[in-house]
This record gives structure tokens, C-alpha cells and sequence, in this order.
């Protein structure tokens, strides 16, 4: 188990308070003057060696992406960093503990890789249904510029920084990196094709760079301990400490810091009292949140969660959103439930998935009640193969894993209600 | 796509918005709020905006709020903005709310962590009070809508209240809380689980356990 010292958010709970004189106690804010000073490069060069990678899902190594930000503007344009608080990926929780916890951590953060980029100023959008969190960061960003830690100078560094927060209004698309620019320029949040990537043309048609929060709020420590201290933590090419969020069918649903690679048996045993029911009362567990596929209780048991471990199990880290299911789970519902959430939150610009995403949930409920034909499992696994890849963001893929992972892993059961519903139809 | 429609424009609803301007409070936010963005670029405000506009509206009406047609054109005219561009964010966005809403919005969280929880308790509880999904109760006092996942699943189930969230719910403890709320009071909002502060594991947490008493400097042990 990764030691209470080597946690990098320790006021992840909020029993002590958020506020800059506490967050200054734990060590945040400790002579970031001097972690700027290190120039530009050498933090871009150490964050690569540290290993940290994306912490939003899509796990993009987080100083290789700082790197693509031009060194200096040619044309007067001034970039951007937007850190991505609009955490609404079904399961996820750990960005709304960070902000209104330890929301120092990530302002702290802002300053750090802002600087590594060159940025002029931080967007950070947070989701509009974290009302009380946005409440924490808007004071917390004050009590920042209060303390000279960030505006003009900040930190007494020379350098001009700016950190503006920015709420969303419920709309889980914002959370795509291009829809959540559209957003900040006051529009619906459809995604942009790519190219041009943000970091050429984002915000404004800036150069911007879109970072989690985590991954932004990590950045201070991994500086101050150094790269090989973050490094120590996982396996190769899964370095770092990492925010899990176990939800469902545990005896104690929870946040907790662990090491990247913990074992889902560690993860659930030591932290989770364990699954309802005992271990063999396991029936799957989508382990990044919704969009990963889920994976049945025998393969899922002893893997390392990481980002190759899970990959090995044909599913995702994702956020480290552990959803977990036990034996008395509806689980053509449960997988039905977010082919609704998906419906919901298409964005309604690319056809497959404003269409796919409603033809897969129709499809999908009557599955649940088994009122369907059996060779309509095909069908769907073939839709679902034609809204994949198919539009301009993720969303679309996302909508399709979880039907794929059901189909691939419970088409007996699938098949029982068709055959039972024929039956009783008969009857 | 969320199935929504907006009030429909009338000679009443001009009667009653048309003349729609902050409050002296309201100015000077406003005016805050435009200053995060560069000059020039007043449209990334619209979203703030109608945020203010529909908890000003929701202030003159002891409701949550909404955006009737005369106050979106107001905004417009704020940011020198197209109307239907307005229009545009206020409807994709849900959190705006287009149509009236009762004193207290009672959002449930439906979506799988909160549905492997007991979130079917919530609503049903919601239900037997006598409301109904998409519609306010007859004496103004309650709105039910069953929305996505509001990203508290490690206390789940949960339900957001206008500002407030309330997690770790069983039907009995949701009943507590709407009660408080109907008899004027303001119940504790976080979890509503006995003994747990917010999302260690219930029972006490398994790792940092010095912080619960002090604000303990770790850095002392690097």
C-alpha cells in the first residue's frame, strides 16, 4: 500500500481546511518562485520523466503535450492553458474532491505548467453542477491573487499569470477538449475537427493545451520530489500515484490515492471493505468509467490497474472510475442505463452518433426485456461498429464500448431473456 | 439529445420580463464576470450571464429560476450578441431552465453508480411525496427531474437541490431532507451516512488518518 507520506493529495477528505493557510501548512505554495526558476524546459523535461500521463482518460503523456505548445509567439497571439474540471464521465468523482479540498494544489498547478507552456492565462472549467466546489475555487483563485501568488509577478517569478474560472451547465460533451473551447467562447459545446489541434489554434484560435485537473494538480509535488520519486510508483509506462474512485457494489464506496498498478483485489480489500457479498458474489466491474468496457469477475480479479493491465483485459483506466457490480445486478440495465446516458448527452452534430446513440438505447431495452430477436445482437454489434470512429469526437466510441463489452461478455444472458420472453410470449 | 422547449413567447411573459435589468448586486457581477475574458471576446460571458440572470429571476419568483424569451434578449443586448445565439446555449446547456421551475428543483441522479445504489428508491420516494418526473407540484413547492451523473458516485445515491447536494441517501433519509426543506429549515447537505465526513470509505478513513485530527505536514517523512 502506497504510504500516507508519499500521497500527494493528503486533504483529500476535507477534514482540515481548504483554505491557502492550511494548504500552505501541508507544503503547497512553498517557494514556487523557485520551482520557476528552473526555466521552462527543465519542467517540461522533468514531467516527461516522470511518466505522469493524462489523468482524464485518454492517458497522453502530460509533458509531451506541454511540449507542442509554441516556445514563443510569432505573430503576437497569446496561448492558453484550459484545465478540464467538467469531470461528468459516469463513475468519475476525484476532480470534485481536489477542488473543493485542496483547490490550492491545482491553482499551484495552473501557475507551474502554464509557465512550462507559456501561457498567459488558465481557463479552469468546472462543471456547472458543481455549484459548491466552484463556490471553493472562485475564493481560492482570490485568495491566490490576494497573496501575489499568481496576476502580476506572480510569486515574484516576473512572470504575468492569470487564473480565471469558468462554469459549465451541464453538458457532459464540454468535457471533449475541443467542445469545452467551443464552450469558453460562449457557443453549444460541439467538438472541432481536428486538425487544427488546439495547440495550434485553440481558445480564441490561441494556442491552447487542455489538461485534467489531476494531472495539472499533481505537477507542483512531482516537481518538488522529482520526477524519479513519481516514477517510483507503478509499472513501466504506468508511473504515479493515481486518484481511484470505487463506486457500486462494495461495502464502502470511496476516493482514495493509491499507486498506479494496485492490484483491483488490493484496491477493493484494503480500502473497500471488500465486495457486497464476498468475492464470489463478483459479477463485473467497469473500471474506467462509463465508456470502458466492462470486464467479468475472473479476469478482472488479479489485474493490475493501470493503463496496459486493463488494455489486457480489452477495457480502459479511463479516469479510474471503478464502477463494481455484484450478482444482483441487472446488467442488460445497467449497461442500458448508459446507452441513455450517452443518448442524453450527444451533442447531436455528427449523425451516427446523435442517431446511433438512440437506436443503440432502443435496441438495448428491448434487450433487457428480451423482447427481440436473437440475431438483433448482431445488428446492434454491428451498429455499434458503425457509430465507432465514425464522428468527429469520442463520444460516439464511448456510447458503443459498453454495448460491445456486454455483447462480448454476456451474450448467454442476452440470449436467455430473448428465450425466455419467446417462451412466455408462446404461453 | 435532452427533449426540451422554451416557453412560448407571449404578451404576458412581455408583460411580466420585458422590462428585465439586473439589481445594483447584479451590475457589478456582471461586469466582473465579463472582465475574465479578453476584450473583444464578451460572448464567452453568455454562459455566466444566464446563470445570473436565472437566479435574479429565480430571486423575484422564490424559485430556482428560469429564462423567459424577454430575459435571454436582455443578455443578448448585454454582449451584443445575436438573440438565437443566446438561444442556442440556453437550450443545448440543461441546467438552464427554459421553462418554470417550483421552489425547489430536486434533481435525482439516475445513471448507473447511483442506479447500483438505490437510486430507483429515490424516485420512487420522490414519487409517493406526489411529484413527477418533469412536472411541479401544484403548490409551486417541488420540480422532479431525473438527471445524468452528477459525479458524486462514491456516496451515492444523491439528489442536487438547488445548490445543495445530498448523498449516501436511503428513501427515509431523503424524506428527512425534503421535510427540513418544506418546513423552512436548511438541512446538513454532503452526505446524509452517519459518522462519515464525505467520501472515505464509511466507518473511517484507511489512509491519512493523521488528518482527521490535525493538519499534519507530511513532508517531514519525505
Amino acid at each position: 500500500m502506497l504510504a500516507d507520506k508519499d500521497r500527494i493529495f493528503t486533504n483529500v477528505y476535507g477534514y482540515q481546511p481548504w483554505n491557502l493557510k492550511a494548504a500552505q501548512a501541508r507544503g503547497d505554495w512553498d517557494d514556487t518562485k523557485a520551482i520557476l526558476a528552473r526555466g521552462r524546459d527543465a519542467i517540461i523535461e522533468e514531467v516527461k520523466a516522470s511518466g505522469l500521463r493524462g489523468r482524464g482518460g485518454a492517458g497522453f503523456p502530460t509533458g509531451l503535450k506541454w511540449s507542442f505548445m509554441p516556445k514563443e509567439s510569432k505573430d503576437g497571439r497569446p496561448s492558453f492553458l484550459v484545465i478540464n474540471a467538467d469531470e461528468s464521465e459516469p463513475g468519475s468523482c476525484k476532480d470534485r474532491e481536489i477542488i473543493r479540498h485542496d483547490p490550492h494544489k491545482l491553482i499551484e498547478g495552473a501557475l507551474v505548467a502554464g509557465f512550462a507552456m507559456g501561457a498567459r492565462a488558465a481557463y479552469i472549467y468546472i462543471r456547472g453542477e458543481y455549484i459548491r466546489e466552484a463556490e471553493v475555487l472562485f475564493a481560492a483563485v482570490q485568495e491566490a491573487y490576494d497573496a501575489g501568488l499568481i496576476g502580476k509577478n506572480a510569486c515574484k517569478s516576473g512572470y504575468d499569470f492569470d487564473v480565471f474560472v469558468h462554469r459549465g451547465a451541464g453538458a457532459y460533451i464540454c468535457g471533449e477538449e475541443t467542445a469545452m473551447i467551443e464552450s469558453l467562447e460562449g457557443k453549444k459545446g460541439q467538438p472541432r475537427l481536428k486538425p487544427p489541434f488546439p495547440a495550434g489554434a485553440g481558445l480564441y484560435g490561441c494556442p491552447t493545451t487542455v489538461n485534467n485537473v489531476e494531472s495539472i494538480a499533481v505537477a507542483p509535488t512531482i516537481m518538488r520530489r522529482g520526477a524519479a520519486w513519481f516514477a517510483s510508483f507503478g509499472r513501466e509506462n504506468n508511473k504515479g500515484t493515481k486518484l481511484f474512485q470505487i463506486s457500486g457494489h462494495v461495502e464502502k464506496p470511496c476516493v482514495v490515492e493509491e499507486a498506479m498498478s494496485i492490484p483491483f483485489s488490493e484496491l477493493i480489500e484494503k480500502h473497500c471493505g471488500g465486495i457486497r457479498g464476498g468475492k464470489d458474489n463478483l459479477l463485473a466491474v467497469i473500471p474506467g468509467g462509463s465508456s470502458v468496457p466492462l470486464v467479468p469477475a475472473a479476469e478482472i480479479w488479479d489485474a493490475p490497474m493501470d493503463f496496459d493491465g486493463l488494455r489486457a483485459v480489452g477495457s480502459g483506466l479511463g479516469t479510474a472510475a471503478v464502477i463494481v457490480m455484484d450478482k444482483s445486478t441487472d446488467i442488460v440495465r445497467a449497461i442500458s442505463r448508459l446507452s441513455y446516458f450517452y443518448k442524453h448527452e450527444s451533442c447531436g452534430q455528427c449523425t451516427p452518433c446523435r442517431e446511433g446513440t438512440g437506436w443503440m438505447w432502443r435496441v438495448m431495452e428491448r434487450l433487457r426485456t428480451g423482447d427481440a430477436d436473437v440475431s438483433e445482437i448482431d445488428m446492434l454489434w454491428d451498429v455499434t461498429k458503425q457509430v465507432e470512429g465514425h464522428t468527429i469526437c469520442a463520444l460516439g466510441d464511448a456510447a458503443a464500448w459498453p454495448i460491445q463489452g456486454l455483447i462480448r461478455h454476456f451474450r448467454p444472458e442476452l440470449e436467455r431473456r430473448i428465450g425466455e420472453n419467446v417462451r412466455e410470449a408462446a404461453e | 439529445m435532452a427533449d426540451r422547449h422554451l416557453e412560448p413567447d407571449s404578451p404576458e411573459l412581455r408583460a411580466r420580463w420585458g422590462s428585465f435589468a439586473w439589481t445594483k448586486a447584479n451590475v457589478a457581477k456582471a461586469k466582473e464576470i465579463v472582465a475574465r475574458y479578453p476584450a473583444g471576446r464578451q460572448r464567452s460571458a453568455v454562459m455566466p450571464l444566464l446563470d445570473l440572470a436565472q437566479r435574479q429571476v429565480g430571486a423575484e419568483t422564490d424559485t430556482q429560476g428560469w429564462l423567459p424569451i424577454p430575459v435571454m434578449e436582455f443578455i443578448a443586448r448585454e454582449l451584443d450578441m445575436p438573440i438565437i445565439r443566446v438561444v442556442e446555449v440556453a437550450s443545448f446547456y440543461t441546467m438552464y431552465n427554459l421553462v418554470p421551475v417550483g421552489r425547489f428543483h430536486v434533481q435525482v441522479c439516475g445513471t448507473t453508480p447511483c442506479m447500483l445504489r438505490g437510486s430507483d428508491d429515490i424516485l420512487a420516494a420522490c414519487k409517493k411525496r406526489g411529484m413527477a418526473k418533469g412536472h411541479t407540484s401544484d403548490d409551486g413547492m417541488w420540480t422532479l427531474t431525473e438527471v445524468e451523473c452528477m459525479g458524486n458516485c462514491a456516496s451515492a445515491p444523491m439528489v442536487q437541490i438547488n445548490d445543495d447536494n445530498y448523498e449516501d441517501l436511503t428513501a427515509e433519509r431523503l424524506d428527512a431532507v425534503l421535510d427540513a426543506l418544506a418546513a423552512g429549515n436548511a438541512p446538513k447537505a454532503g452526505t446524509q451516512e452517519p459518522g462519515r465526513h464525505t467520501v472515505e470509505p464509511s466507518g473511517g478513513p484507511t489512509t491519512l488518518k493523521e488528518m482527521v485530527k490535525a493538519n499534519h505536514d507530511y513532508r517531514k517523512e519525505w
